[in-house]
């Protein structure tokens, strides 16, 4: 019997049983659907994480002051002003260091005419925008004769810009900065959430001696309250964060055997924890749906059986007119595999639709790919045949006396 | 598609010392089985285009015989050749070859496959032995007209009578030109009038196109029409010859 004929078969006896065959085919539809949203939620979790970590600058060491301790008290991080500008300076000549970017930060009220907004205010070398691969959308970024003079000029991240300016150009317009008059010479190009998940252009950048001098009173004149480094290359990251180890322990004379008063922080790696993290996660919510995909397997498979014995004498019949044992394996196959495919088509539909509900009614980015579409549907007619094989072996095994005798 | 007449003077259907034993658990724990004798060293030759009559009482061995005549069942020792093969050596796949090919069956409760019409019935061993789905329907069509029911082609089997249902069985036994059609109490489920014309088919196709028939009854007038009768009692041959008239 050719195969579509047998096919033929397979469609005529699942329409006999339209709510049954229905039924069965949900099993499969949910799972599959589970599935395919399952990993297309994953998948966008890891897209968000991925483009965080790209939005913050390749090859990025972050190397912070502090973990220091003094006697047995411990302080935190960041709480001591350990570094300079000079280190900057000195790191920056490395070989394998591409650029430094020193910052420091603090947060104050911006006026223009009649609009304020209080934001983060950043005080960072040209460098800065290189490191963070951050480039200006209008106007201009500062230059190294702004840093040199501690000129009054601001750089502006989007939400900052709209907020005091709404559809006016900002490009050349004075604001204040806790009063004093600032020049703004650019509005940075959009850039999103980093990992914290704080909105990056919800910001103002200044030059870093301005800061120092005449913003952020300061009373170790010349630190910094933290430095991005870039390396490179990724081949040179280990050897990177040695040599500046090595450096920032022999500049800050600490003698052998004593803490660093500095920590090195290599958002490579943490990058990969946190890409590893969205994967596993991407992972789990794909196994979790799998499993709503075997149960519904196991629904084929006990309707299957169920078939199998209504049908025995059917099954008789076909024996007696020459029907061969593959033939009636591959009937009670196909008609698993085509509740399987079938399902599969419109599980896959109904995922790719809930994947596009969740990402209008939350902010939850979602991605669907061929391939998890692939996936999914090829796990649905795995399960198909799996499930499906052992009911249609047992058709294929009957005797056809006793099966024609069956009432 | 169907096999080649045998040239030589083999009979169609050649049956040795047939036995056949039924193991039956015995139900009883550890009681393992019992074992049921049905038919003891049955002999039987048929010729090619004889037609014959099985009958007996019920549990007289004629419907197992007649199963092991299909190459439905296997016998439990002895030896069946059909058309010079001996049946003991063929392969499951080659018994249902045997079966679509060389055998028509017709059974008393007509065994068509439900909620399917009468043309797909026919066309079904068709379809097994490898037409596509448009010759196996162009020549069921053309069977069904045979038999009679050329109008009916589209009706399923519930909505026909039972002597058209067994018709419809009729035209599907012959749809791939059997040499042999092997009838289980074809008028069984049928009245007087309709029996005699489902027999005067039979008789018809064994006349004119030189089928062998073996049908198995309990009605004398139904044996009547056939022109050799085989009476089995407790699973033995008791008689064999002429139909007594």
């Amino acid at each position: 019997m050719s195969l579509l004929a047998i096919i033929g078969e397979a469609l005529r006896a699942l329409r006999l049983n339209r709510l049954r065959t229905g039924l069965t085919m949900l099993g499969m539809i949910i799972g599959v659907a589970a599935v395919v949203l399952m990993l297309a939620v994953g998948q966008g979790a890891q897209t968000t994480v991925n483009q965080a970590i790209s939005s913050m600058g390749s090859n990025l060491f972050i190397v912070v002051p502090g973990a220091t301790s003094s006697g047995a008290l411990r302080s935190a991080a960041g709480s001591v002003q350990t570094l300079t500008m000079g280190d900057a300076l000195a790191i920056a000549h490395l070989p394998s260091i591409k650029a430094t970017a020193p910052l420091i930060t603090g947060t104050a009220q911006l006026n223009y005419g009649a609009n304020n907004w209080s934001t983060s205010v950043t005080g960072v070398t040209p460098d800065y925008f290189n490191v963070r691969d951050w480039p200006a959308e209008s106007g201009a970024l500062f230059t190294e004769v702004d840093l040199r003079s501690a000129t009054r000029v601001v750089i502006l991240g989007q939400i900052t810009a709209r907020n005091l300016f709404g559809d006016e150009d900002p490009t050349g317009k004075t604001i204040r900065i806790k009063n004093s008059p600032f020049v703004v010479a650019g509005v940075l190009a959009p850039k999103g959430q980093s990992l914290d998940g704080r909105d990056q252009d919800d910001a103002a950048f200044i030059p870093i001696t301005t800061g120092q001098s005449q913003i952020f009173g300061n009373q170790f004149p010349g630190t910094i309250r933290f430095l991005m480094v870039q390396g490179r290359s990724d081949e040179v990251m280990d050897e990177a964060e040695t040599e500046i180890n090595q450096l920032l322990r022999q500049r800050h004379r600490l003698a052998e055997g004593t803490e660093n008063d500095f920590t090195v922080r290599n958002m490579a790696a943490l990058a990969a924890v946190a890409t590893g993290a969205a994967k596993v996660m991407s992972i789990m919510l794909g196994s979790i749906a799998s499993i709503s995909l075997l149960v519904g397997g196991i629904g084929i498979m006990n309707i299957m059986l169920v078939s199998v014995t209504e049908r025995t004498r059917e099954i008789g019949i076909r024996m007696a007119i020459g029907a061969n044992r593959r033939a009636i394996l591959t009937q009670f196959l196909l008609e698993a595999l085509v509740i399987c495919i079938m399902g599969g088509l419109i599980g896959v539909a109904i995922g790719i639709g809930g994947a596009w509900a969740v990402s209008r009614a939350t902010d939850m980015v979602v991605v669907i790919t061929f391939g998890m579409v692939a996936l999914a549907f090829a796990f649905a007619s795995a399960v198909g045949i799996f499930f499906g094989f052992y009911p249609a072996k047992k058709a294929a095994a009957l005797k056809p006396v006793e099966a024609l005798r069956y009432e | 598609m169907i096999p080649q007449r045998h040239v030589s003077g083999d009979p169609l259907l050649k049956v040795e010392n047939l036995s056949k034993t039924y193991s039956l658990d015995s139900g009883v724990k550890g009681g393992g089985t019992v074992n049921s004798q049905v038919l003891f060293d049955v002999n039987l030759t048929i010729e090619r285009g004889e037609f014959v009559a099985i009958m007996g009482h019920s549990g007289s061995g004629k419907s197992t015989l007649m199963n092991i005549l299909g190459c439905l069942d296997t016998p439990t020792s002895g030896h069946y050749w059909l058309d010079g093969r001996d049946i003991a050596s063929l392969s499951d796949d080659e018994l249902a070859r045997v079966r679509n090919r060389n055998i028509g069956f017709v059974f008393q409760g007509f065994n068509l496959l439900k909620r399917m019409t009468a043309l797909d019935n026919v066309a079904t061993p068709l379809l097994y032995a490898g037409a596509t789905r448009s010759e196996s329907r162009k020549r069921a069509l053309e069977l069904l007209r045979q038999t009679g029911l050329g109008n009916f082609a589209a009706y399923q089997p519930n909505q026909l009578s039972g002597g058209q249902q067994q018709r419809v069985a009729i035209s599907r036994a012959l749809v791939n030109n059997p040499q042999l059609i092997l009838a289980d109490e074809p008028t069984g489920n049928l009245d007087t009038q309709t029996s005699r014309e489902i027999m005067a088919i039979f008789e018809q196709l064994n006349r004119e196109q030189g089928i062998t028939i073996v049908l198995v009854t309990h009605e004398d007038d139904i044996a009547a029409c056939t022109r050799r009768l085989v009476r089995l009692q407790d699973g033995r041959v008791v008689h064999d010859g002429r139909v007594p008239t």
